[in-house]
């Protein structure tokens, strides 16, 4: 049975994109049948991120529009078999996005994948309405900084009432991730705890990944962080959420990269 | 003294808890109110659409919440030329068009 997540936040720069590809590099690792929908049309960059940009032929409007058939658009990854991409269109508009032709596309992925997983623009406008629609399961990336948690409280009331299970009279299941947490910053009180942030948005969290370099690194390589660097502390954060979402009940940890004294003297990362 | 500040920087977490929890609450009371008079607006709008054609903004719901009773108040507009079954009164009053605002409701409900 196929699952269609969203990645949504509201809020901008808060880690959508760099969490779609790694939790869907993850859960192809795993074995499931994986295929991420860029939603963000006109500013898409889960192709950048990913490593595809210069694979790119036909996008999901033309999909959706009926001028390529899904196969040509969907792009496979060259580095794990079952992890697919279908770019969004970086010159069109996003008005070019039917209702129907997104409930036609994500009702053909669904009998193609285990996890249809759509990369959600910021905002609450069009893309991002259309991109929750068809929703089972809704991530909500939230980093613990205000504007970023207000927005994401925001994004949890319209899960609750602008998509097709809230119209249906079902509920959308939301997970929260908190992304770019740095536990000695928040033990210092200068951020908001984890704690703090479950309080205030009261949804089940999935996972928390640490503020990492590593990041940074991988989006620079074009790869997801669970692919470019497996043993590093927001890699192995982003395999445990990916495990939850397959519904193993691990322990909430906050993975750590810094060494101890011997790693900092003799560690040399292998690059 | 300065090096004492240094070491005791002040936390700020807590008072951005403070006002996410603040903010929220209320936001949170707002984009549910709203929602309950949009719905009460369409079927507002449905039952009297039946007898008068009124137009889409001819029609104000308005909720004010009390400590012990909270008001609604529905502000109809209906064009004078429609409501032949109501004639105007002989003496309308200066600036209080007769028929054509209507005020149709003003219901009291309890919190």
């Amino acid at each position: 049975m196929a699952k269609v997540l969203v990645v949504t936040s509201g809020k901008g720069g808060v880690g959508k994109t760099t969490s779609t590809a790694a939790l869907g590099a993850a859960l192809a690792t795993a074995g499931k049948k994986v295929v991420l929908v860029d939603f963000d049309v006109g500013l898409r960059n889960l192709d950048l991120v990913m490593g595809a940009e210069r694979r790119v032929v036909y996008d999901l409007i033309n999909v959706v529009q009926g001028d390529a058939k899904l196969a040509q658009a969907l792009i496979r990854d060259k580095r794990v078999p079952e992890l697919h991409l279908l770019p969004a269109s970086q010159t069109r508009d996003k008005d070019a996005l039917t209702e129907d032709g997104v409930s036609r596309v994500i009702a053909e992925l669904r009998e193609k994948f285990d996890w249809v997983i759509c990369d959600s623009p910021a905002g609450i406008e069009r893309g991002a309405t259309l991109a929750k629609r068809h929703a089972d399961v809704a991530l909500i990336v939230t980093n613990p900084e205000v504007s970023s948690v207000r927005d994401s409280d925001r994004m949890i009331g319209l899960l609750d009432s602008k998509t097709e299970k809230a119209e249906k009279g079902e509920r959308v299941e939301k997970h929260l991730l908190i992304t770019r947490f740095d536990a000695a910053r928040a033990g210092r009180g200068e951020m908001l705890n984890v704690e703090d942030v479950l309080e205030i948005l009261s949804i089940p969290l999935l996972g928390i990944i640490p503020e990492s370099f590593e990041v940074l690194r991988a989006s620079n390589l074009g790869s997801p962080v669970t692919l470019n660097n497996p043993l590093s502390a927001p890699a192995r954060a982003y395999f445990d959420a990916a495990k939850r979402l397959n519904g193993e009940a691990l322990d909430m940890t906050i993975p750590s990269d810094r060494k101890g004294l011997f790693g900092m003297l003799f560690g040399r990362r292998a690059a | 003294m300065k090096l004492f500040d240094y070491f005791k920087r002040p936390r700020t977490a807590p008072v951005a808890r403070e006002r996410l929890q603040i903010l929220l609450a209320h936001e949170r009371a707002v984009s549910g109110k709203s929602d309950l008079i949009a719905i009460l607006q369409d079927e507002i709008m449905a039952v009297i659409a039946k007898h008068f054609p009124v137009e889409q903004d001819g029609i104000k719901v308005k909720m004010e919440r009390g400590e012990v009773i909270s008001t609604l108040e529905v502000e109809i507009d209906i064009p004078t030329p429609m409501c032949p079954k109501f004639p105007l009164p002989e003496k309308p009053a200066p600036g209080e068009p007769a028929c054509a605002e209507g005020v149709a409701e003003a219901a009291e409900a309890e919190t």
